[in-house]
Order: C-alpha cells, then structure tokens, then sequence
C-alpha cells in the first residue's frame, strides 16, 4: 500500500523506491509508458513504499471508496472497466491519443489509460456514471442529448467528462475556445459541432460548475 | 406492391415520424450504461485473450518460443496453428469462404503462412488483461521472413485483369456504347489521373468479441457487429453448428463505417480460445491492432478521360482503376458506378487492374466506391467548368440526367434540381467569383466549391415483431442493429405511428440473433427495411384484431367486411364511415386478450417494386427488373481558407442539401449527414494509411499518427432534407442517408481549394505539401 500522505512533490525522492518503479515501469509496461508519464509517475510514486504483485488499493470513485485487487501495473481505465466494472469510461487506444477513457482526477481531466491506478489513490476520481445526481442529469448531460451531441456514444464519456472540466476551466467562452480545449477528445461519428453547441448552451445558462 | 399498406397511405399525416426528437438512448449513453461487446463482465471465471501478431508482412513460422510466457503467473493458454481447437470450415477455400461469408480467403492460425503484416500468429489467454499482454510480449515467434509486395506500385506487383470485383459483386468491365471513339471525336477532352490514400474506418470502439461457450454446443458471443445475423452465420458454419445455437449479441456499437460489416479473424480466434480453456473470453483489438484487423479502403488510382463537346455536354467518359488487393481476393470498391449514372453521357467505359500485396483484404469503408468515384468524377466536372467558363452548378444542370443513363429507367424520385438550388441559396453561391485564386481574407485564399452527391437504394429485406398490450403499451423487435445512427430512436417513431402510441408507451429492441432477422446495418439499407418491417408487423396485428373485431357481436364493426376496415391512430374503423368503429383496447378487453402479436417483413429497393422479377436474382438483375432507378441524390457546398505560405486548408463553412426519400427523425439524420461530411472532409485532407514500400507494413498504424479530424478542424455546419414522397422503394419511403453524407465531400473540398489556389491537386489527403507543390493553372 502507499503512504496515505501525498509528500510534497519538491521532496527529494527517495533512490530505492525510485530505481524499484523504474524496474517495474520499464519491464512490465515496456513503450507503453511515454516519456513525460514516466517521469511524473516516478516523481509521484518515488515517495511511496515498494508496491509488487497483487496488492490491495483504494480508490475513491465517484465519492465512494472502492477496494480491489490490482498489481501495480494496472492503469486507471483497466481499473475502472476490468476491476471496478465502470465500464461507462472507455477505451479508445489505450494510448493517450483519443480521449475516449477521460476522466476528473482532483478535478482535473486526465487520460486514465495513462494513469497508473496505484497513483490514484487517496484522490478524488469523478468518472461519467458520477456525473448525475442519481437519475438526475448533470445539465451538460442533458444538452448533448437535446443537441444531438453523439451518435454512437462511444467517444461521450470522455467528451462529457472534458466538457465539464473545460467549462469549469473557463475555456468554453467562446465557440471557438471550445473547439480548441475539446480537440483532445476524438469523435469518430463527426458529432463535433453538436458538441461546441451543447457546451456553449451550459455556458450560457450561467452553470457553474 | 399495391396491394401492401403503405405509410403515407395509412398515416398521410406523420405523428412523430421525421420530428427531430431526442434520442431514446440518449440517456443510457451520457450515463454511462450502454454496454458494448467487452462490457459483458458479470460472466463466470471472464478470462482475457490478446492477439500476437506478425511484424513482418511475409514469411512462414519456424517456431515459438512460449516458455518464459508460459511462466508468468495467470496464463491459461497459448494457442497458435498448432494447437488452437479446430474449425468445421475456413474460409481458406472459395466454397468455404461463400458458406461463410469471410470478408478474407485466408483465416490465420490455420497454418504457418505468414501473408501481412499484423495478420494474428497467436492468442494468449489469460486471468488479467495485463497478465495476458505480458505474456503474449514475452512469447517469441520464429519467422523465415521473404520480401513482401507492398502495393500496386510495387515494382515486382503484377497487375491483372480481374472479371469480378468487390468479391464477385460487381463486374470489372462495363461498357455503354462507344466510348473510346466518342472521346477521340470530342471537341474537349480530360483524361486525369487521381489517386487516393489507404483509409481506415477508425471507429472510435475497436473491434471487440466476449465469447461465452453455455454448453459444449451452445454459444453466445457480445460482440460489435454491424450485423448480427452474418456474424451467427459466419461463426456457425466454421463451427459446424447449425445458426440457432451461436446467438450473436450487440446492444451498442460504437461506430462501424464498414469494419464491423463482417466477421474478421478476431472473433472466431475469440470463441476458439473460449473453448481452448473451456472459460467466457474476452479479446478488444488494440488500436494498433485496428489497422490490420478490420479492412481498409485501398490505395488507388483512377484515370478518368472525359469527353465534352465546346457547350459543356458531356459525350464519353472513360474509367480505368488500379488498386491494390490481398493475395486471395478479388477485392476493390466500385467506383465506376456512380460515373457510370452521375450525369447524362451517351457513352461510358469502365475497367479495373488489380494486384496482389502482402495486405488483407480490403472492404467496404463509407460510401465504398461512391466515395472516391466521385471524387474523380466531380473534381472533372469542375474543371470541365472552369475550361469552358461555366459555373459548376450550371455545368452539372447542362448534364441533368433525367432518366438513370445506365438502363434507361425513370427515378423513382430524384430531387437533385431542388438540391442544388437551395443548397446555393443557403451558401450564398450566387456572389461566388468565378475566377480562382481572387477571393482573400487578409492573407488567407478564399475559395467556395461544390460537388453532387449520390447513393443507390440497394435490395434488402427484413423482418419485425410487434406486440400490443391491452393496456396500450407496445414492444418491438427486429435484430437490426444501431451503429449510433438512430435505430432505437426512429424505429420506436415508426412503431408508434403505427400504433397510434405516444413514444413513451413503445419500447424497441435491436441487437440479437434471438430476435427476428434483420440486414446488416450498412450499405444504407438498414433504415428503409427495419422500418419497412417494424410498419408491417404493426399492419399484421391490426388484421388480427380486425378479425376478431367483425366476429364480435358487441363490436360496432361487427359482420363488416374485413377489406372495407382500417387502422389508424390506434383505432378500428370504417373506411367509408370512420365514426363506426373502436379503439383496440375495448375490444381486446372483451375478446379477453392480454397482447397480440404481428410480423412483419419490409423489402427495400427493387425487391420492393417487383418481388417476383427480382427473386434468386443477383443484384445488378434485380435492379433490371425493376422499373426503376432508385438513389438519393444531393449536394455539398464547401468554403475553405488556404494558407499560401503553409499550404494548409482549413474547412470554414459547410451546407449540405439532400433529397432521401422520408427522414425519419430530422434531429438523428442531420448528425448523420453532418458524421458523413466529416468523414469525407477527414479523407479530403489529413487522412491516409502509409505502408512501408520495403517492409508492407503501416507507419501510421495509431490515433496520434493516423489523423482524423478533431473538433477545432470542423466549422458549423447546415444541413437540409428536400422532401420527397417515394412509392417506389419501400412501405415507409425511406432511401437512407449513411453512405450518401460522405459522396462528393472530397471533391467538394479540393474544388474549393482549387477556386481558392487555382491549384487542382488531385491526391488524396490534399495535405500542405501538395498544395504548396502543385503549379496554379
Ligand atoms: S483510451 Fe485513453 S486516450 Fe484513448
Ligand atoms: S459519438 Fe461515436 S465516436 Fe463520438
């Protein structure tokens, strides 16, 4: 298990749990990694106790803490679907490069294939099933269903999900802003301009996140 | 048929059919609740498969190497052509791969051929999906490598002369009159080469198969299938199980394009690895995986040679295309097709030359055929237009085809007059600049283009149930599928017109063999023939409770004539007298019925129009029978800025006007039409597969390298439906949009730039360097 404290990141990582992750990182998921994950996930984890083998973790999803048996490697969106069964979360490429397995993380949107589960923990994970109040939609998950704004609903999740965070971010002023601060999340169906204009409609109906 | 009820007859006034309600799915998708094929996880002891494919495109396995895989904890088994379960039938012979239906002649792990890059060498199975990724990383596979063709263009490829193509579905030779002597005496003359990139379908939900053996002769595979049906029949005849013990399951899909029309190799090494370790098994294709997994569109190239006379009528055209097939199959899309109907010519000539390459094969992508046929075909008309001075409206309505050129027949309906005058209204054609290259925005070129559109209503049927409950609720059935199109949603619309129901009293379920049979969602039938279907199965159970009505002494219908009753809105009546009647509830009440229940089955196209010419006929004698022609016509307008230093386009405005028989739902159809154009404006100019000329193999095989359009690519977009009223083509009336939203995108878009730049580029992407490459005219 981690440290139920997260150290400041300035804090001097401590070599042996380094060189321990990196070992793990480089043989277990090979070029799965990128570089800049890598070392984030090094300076976040170099904290930590050596964590090996299939060992229990917590993650706090949607406000609730969830237990599973997971090894180290097991990333964020395998934990969710595979795990946790949230399969509302989805997976695109695996790779950082759709969008489609989005999720908030401290209220921050991130690509959770590219998030180690083991370094979630302790935080806050908000995914799309969290999004309503039990049957009572959140008003941008209404707006892409009045706006048309998927058509197989594959992509959806990660668009709601960056949807929220890019209105909460202040990036959804303008048509355009949203273009841009959603061109991270792929729609294969083309539904690009239902969603700028189910965004903008949530913008201007002055939601505050 | 006449004697057949057909909507605008027994609903002249729609109810909720062609409103642009939301999506009756909507919610269970922006929830998160949908499931698709590898969200089945409640299975006993789910166990997950991988796929080990082969880096090199040619060769033959020596050997494999599985001892340190074998010893990672949680590895259940490695299969590979040596010990995977053996199938009934492959499609690795011609009677095999009909009995099937195999997308391939060639199904791996069934020797040690090695043909393609990326073709599956074996599946590793596993307790965890990492513990089975790992292991499959850790397995080695010994290859004698050979050196590998890579495509047409390949010095060592060589070419033929195919008679079939598109897998014996069309022919490779068409001939209409004299064409090469027409284009010698033609005062004008074109002949232009364009080329197109490999495409790949990329939905954004790869290819994904749960597989799940209930008994030793019974099994049920989840699976994202665009049409359940093929797949039980694939999968069963390789098995050598009769089709009513495979049910094939696809609740969700997300997104198909063509991919998810057959059954690739993954789903079959699917449900072997179920039996191999006699546990549920679930495989997902990497996205990798995705590019050698599916199909694509080919690389090709088209020589088209036009000829005119000096006012713009079009006298000769001449197609020729080369593309690269697989080393089994006889597969390249149509594209002569739409050249052959587009537009009035006395004259036409059609030819393909294919060869083999170390790829799978090729398949149907959007619009396959249609797609980059008209981008050959519109990009010529346009600069026949520009050659002669003409605006490119007016040299398309110089060319009007008032009857279908191929065979003569009248349409059944055709808007496309409609279509391009309001398309033109709507885009603000009529203030264009005639000259190229003279239109600015600060330092950006400016430049408006145009392009027709075209899809034919193919011949399909299929089959519906309808149950109606007492108590005025109703469930519908018809084993379609909803590719995100709308299925659910317009399905539900045409049952409850038939019903005389509101929305939230009709439940529609799609997606299972266990339901009645429907086509495969593709080829833009699935909209006209589920509907077709689900009308009838209603018109079914309004016969029965009429029976019932005229035996009924308490029935103010009692001892009428059957013929001389109706149903509408719900209600039992005279057809003479619409006052004397009931609503079905009272006389269900009576008749002491809980539900009754009607079938149905819709014909699309001219299986429609002349069942019986059509029957046992092959496609292209179905529609001679016919009498004829069915397509959806339209047009695209497109406003792109260029950049003149960079090269590079941006899409800036976008209208689409479209004649398509009923719209069934305006809200789901103008995301399909706005889908479609986006798809097309992708393969116009940033989308293209790279395989390596040495090694066969994709170096683009990725979302990050193999580029689609995002959000910040895609402009507002208009899109508007002419009404049309079609008795011809099936009981709703329905032509279906899917394929149509993407014909002419690309030629509508390097129109534009070549009104922009005065730079025709005619290779698809048109990306920075092309146009900065290419010399204005
Ligand atoms: S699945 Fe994570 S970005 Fe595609
Ligand atoms: S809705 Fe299908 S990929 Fe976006």
């Amino acid at each position: 298990m981690m440290d139920s404290n997260t150290p400041e990141p300035a804090a001097q990582p401590e070599q042996d749990g380094r060189r321990s992750f990196i070992k793990q990182a480089g043989g277990l998921l090979g070029l799965a990694l990128a570089p800049p994950l890598i070392s984030q996930a090094e300076r976040l984890t170099a904290m930590s106790k050596k964590v090996e083998g299939v060992t229990e973790m917590r993650l706090k999803v949607n406000g609730t803490v969830r237990t599973m048996q997971a090894e180290p490697r097991v990333t964020l969106l395998d934990a969710l679907r595979e795990r946790l069964d949230l399969t509302g979360t989805k997976k695109g490429c695996d790779h950082g490069q759709c969008g489609a397995c989005t999720v908030l993380v401290d209220g921050k949107r991130v690509n959770s294939c590219l998030t180690l589960a083991v370094m979630v923990q302790n935080k806050e994970i908000t995914t799309v099933e969290g999004l309503a109040k039990g049957e009572e939609l959140h008003p941008l998950q209404q707006a892409f269903i009045d706006h048309d704004g998927f058509q197989c609903g594959y992509c959806t999740p990660g668009q709601l999900m960056s949807g929220v965070a890019c209105l909460k971010e202040g990036h959804a002023k303008t048509d355009d802003s949203v273009r841009e601060w959603m061109s991270g999340n792929l729609c294969r169906c083309g539904a690009y301009p239902n969603i700028v204009a189910a965004i903008r409609q949530v913008e201007q109906s002055g939601f505050k996140g | 048929m006449d004697t057949e009820p057909k909507f605008f007859e027994t609903n002249p006034t729609a109810g909720v059919v062609g409103k642009p309600l939301n999506r009756v799915d909507g919610r269970d998708k922006v929830m998160g609740r949908a499931k698709y094929a590898a969200e089945y996880n409640n299975l006993p002891g789910l166990a997950h498969a991988v796929i080990k494919t082969s880096d090199v495109a040619k060769g033959r396995i020596t050997g494999f190497d599985t001892t340190a895989a074998m010893k990672q904890p949680g590895v259940l088994a490695i299969l590979t052509y040596q010990n995977i379960p053996k199938l009934a039938k492959t499609p690795n012979d011609a009677d095999g791969k009909k009995a099937i239906g195999a997308p391939m002649g060639y199904l791996p792990l069934t020797d040690d051929q090695i043909h393609y890059a990326g073709q599956p060498v074996a599946v590793v199975v596993a307790d965890t999906l990492e513990r089975a990724q790992y292991a499959a990383a850790l397995l080695k596979v010994q290859v004698a490598a050979d050196k590998p063709i890579a495509s047409y263009e390949d010095p060592k490829a060589q070419l033929f002369d195919p008679e079939k193509i598109q897998d014996g579905k069309a022919d490779g030779h068409v001939k209409r009159g004299d064409a090469q002597a027409a284009f010698a005496a033609a005062p004008v003359q074109l002949t232009h080469k364009y080329t197109h990139a490999i495409n790949h379908h990329s939905p954004m939900e790869p290819g994904a198969t749960t597989a799940h053996w209930e008994a030793p002769d019974r099994l049920t595979i989840y699976e994202s299938t665009q049409g359940v049906t093929r797949t039980q029949k694939s999968v069963s005849t390789m098995l050598g199980l009769s089709a009513e013990q495979v049910r094939v399951v696809t609740k969700y899909l997300g997104g198909g394009f063509g991919c998810k029309g057959s059954a690739w190799p993954h789903t079959i090494l699917t449900v072997q690895a179920a039996k191999a370790v006699g546990r549920p098994v679930k495989l997902a294709l990497t996205r990798p995986q995705m590019f050698t997994g599916m199909g694509h569109r080919e690389d090709q190239t088209q020589t088209l040679r036009l000829g005119a006379t000096k006012d713009g009528k079009l006298t000769a055209l001449i197609h020729e295309k080369t593309s690269t097939t697989s080393p089994w199959d006889n597969y390249a899309e149509s594209n002569s097709k739409i050249i052959n109907m587009l537009y009035e010519c006395p004259t036409f000539e059609a030819s393909y030359q294919l060869a083999r390459a170390n790829v799978m094969t090729s398949t149907f992508t959007r619009a396959p055929g249609e797609a980059p046929g008209s981008f050959a075909i519109e990009s010529s008309m346009d600069d026949l237009a520009y050659q002669l001075g003409i605006d490119p409206i007016e040299i398309r309505l110089r060319n009007y085809a008032e009857k279908d050129p191929t065979n003569g027949h009248p349409w059944s309906s055709k808007s496309l007059k409609q279509c391009y005058a309001r398309g033109a209204e709507l885009f603000g054609w009529s203030k264009r600049n005639p000259k190229n290259g003279a239109t600015r925005d600060g330092r950006l070129l400016v430049g408006w283009g145009m392009a027709t559109a075209s899809y034919p209503v193919h011949n399909s049927q299929g089959t519906a149930r309808a149950r109606l409950y007492a108590d005025g609720h109703a469930v519908v059935q018809s084993g379609a599928t909803d590719l995100g199109t709308g299925t659910y949603t317009v399905m539900t619309q045409v049952a409850c017109d038939a019903l005389g129901l509101p929305m939230d009293k009709v439940r529609f379920e799609l997606g299972d063999t266990k339901l009645p049979t429907a086509p495969n969602s593709g080829g833009s039938v699935a909209a006209g023939t589920v509907s077709s279907s689900v009308y009838m199965a209603v018109q079914d159970l309004w016969q029965k409770l009429i029976k019932v009505a005229v035996l009924d002494k308490k029935s103010p219908l009692y001892r009428a004539k059957i013929a001389d009753v109706e149903a509408k809105a719900g209600r039992l009546q005279l057809k003479s007298d619409p006052k004397k009647g009931e609503g079905f509830a009272d006389l269900m009440k009576r008749a002491d019925m809980s539900d009754v229940e009607g079938n149905g089955q819709g014909r699309y196209g001219s299986g429609y129009e002349d069942a019986q010419a059509a029957a046992n006929a092959d496609q292209s004698k179905k529609d001679e029978a016919a009498h004829h022609s069915m397509h959806s016509f339209g047009a695209h307008f497109c406003e792109v800025k260029v950049d003149p230093d960079l090269g590079t386009v941006r899409v800036t405005r976008w209208v689409s006007v479209h004649g398509a028989g009923r719209i069934l739902n305006a809200k789901t159809a103008r995301s399909q039409i706005i889908g479609g154009s986006i798809f097309g404006i992708g393969a116009a100019l940033m989308e293209g597969t790279v395989r390596d000329q040495h090694f066969s193999r994709y170096t683009n095989a990725s979302l990050a390298d193999y580029h689609i359009p995002v959000n910040a690519d895609i402009p507002e977009m208009t899109v508007e439906f002419i009404d049309e009223h079609d008795p011809h083509i099936n009981a709703m009336g329905v032509k279906g949009i899917g394929e149509i939203s993407m014909v002419g995108v690309s030629a509508a878009v390097a129109n534009a730039v070549f009104h922009a730049t005065g730079k025709r580029v005619r290779e698809l992407p048109l990306t920075p360097e092309k146009i900065l490459g290419a010399k204005a005219v």
